[in-house]
């Protein structure tokens, strides 16, 4: 079994309002050093190994589901978890 | 003219559209269940506003897998009208039938307020009852209303005349002002504003009718061509 965590973020271009809430209220808090909050989302993911390489089958979940590529980017992590 | 209205978990404007079809324009118009996987008996898809799936992952993101996509897909790729208002404009992109995306709105407000629009192109089945560079107003209701395309994909949809309708005090951020887009094919419309809320006097415009008008004249002039 593999463990997959998978991120995704807003591109560069596209509008981040509730990371700017949050930024917003970091500073009221006091943390006037945080410079920049960026809100995306995480998903872990448990998966057993199929005929096909899992990079293929997550890059294909994040580029069909996970992620609208108009919009947002993905990156991931793969790790075997272990057996119980 | 008959016309289906796919209801999706969450939608909330199917009934809305429904009435306005039925009662206001006295067309054939059903409801149908996201699981249906047959549109042969419809001339028209209009998918509805509303909170499909509790717009979970992304608005329109899960609603476009649902089986009735499936036969939406083959519905527009046979030439047929399909059009999406607000969450329906949603799915639409999502599914791919419309280029460029939904972000938040600029000001990360929820806005629900009568916006007034501009008709840029009437030559198509959706726009032809309205004058060219018309001005009407439609209520929007929407948090992530705010249509995005890159450069390149905006050049192609003012090159095809692809913008039909305009905002003209830009209320959300959208790209170029735009508040409803067409497929290069001129048979599938996804736009954020809502017609069918606007079909009588007494909620406040009847703008809207003219869309519905469009497509019920359009296609009885296909039927008598």
């Amino acid at each position: 079994m593999y463990l997959v965590k998978v991120y995704v973020t807003y591109k560069e271009s596209i509008l981040d309002p509730k990371g700017e809430a949050v930024n917003d209220a970091l500073h009221r808090l006091g943390y006037t050093n945080v410079d920049s909050v960026e809100l995306g989302k995480y998903f872990e993911i448990k998966i057993k190994p199929d005929k096909r390489p899992i990079e293929a089958e997550v890059d294909e979940m994040c580029d069909r589901l996970l992620a609208n590529v108009n919009m947002e980017t993905y990156r991931y992590e793969i790790s075997q978890m272990e057996a119980l | 003219m008959k016309f289906a209205v796919p209801v999706f978990p969450g939608s909330n404007c199917d009934h809305d559209m429904v009435n306005a079809l039925r009662d206001i324009l006295k067309a054939d118009a059903d409801l149908v269940p996201a699981t249906t996987t047959d549109l042969s008996a419809y001339d028209a898809v209009i998918l509805p506003g509303g909170f499909s799936y509790g717009d979970y992952l992304r608005s329109g993101a899960i609603a476009r897998f649902a089986p009735v996509m499936t036969a939406v897909q083959a519905f527009a790729g046979a030439g047929k009208p399909v059009m999406g208002i607000c969450n329906g404009f949603q799915i639409l992109t999502e599914a791919g039938l419309l280029p460029g995306a939904l972000q938040a709105n600029r000001s990360s407000k929820f806005i629900c307020k009568t916006s007034e629009l501009i008709v840029k192109n009437n030559q198509t089945q959706f726009s032809s009852a309205y004058a060219e560079n018309a001005h009407i107003n439609l209520p929007i209701a929407h948090g992530e209303g705010n249509y995005y395309c890159d450069d390149a994909t905006l050049a192609e949809l003012r090159a095809n005349q692809q913008i039909i309708f305009e905002y003209a005090d830009n209320p959300n951020g959208s790209t170029a002002n735009i508040a409803g887009v067409m497929n290069r094919q001129g048979n599938v419309l996804g736009m954020m504003p809502h017609p069918e809320r606007a079909v009588e006097t007494i909620l406040g415009s009847t703008d809207g009718l003219g869309i519905f008008q469009s497509l019920l004249a359009n296609q009885q002039e296909v039927a008598h061509a």
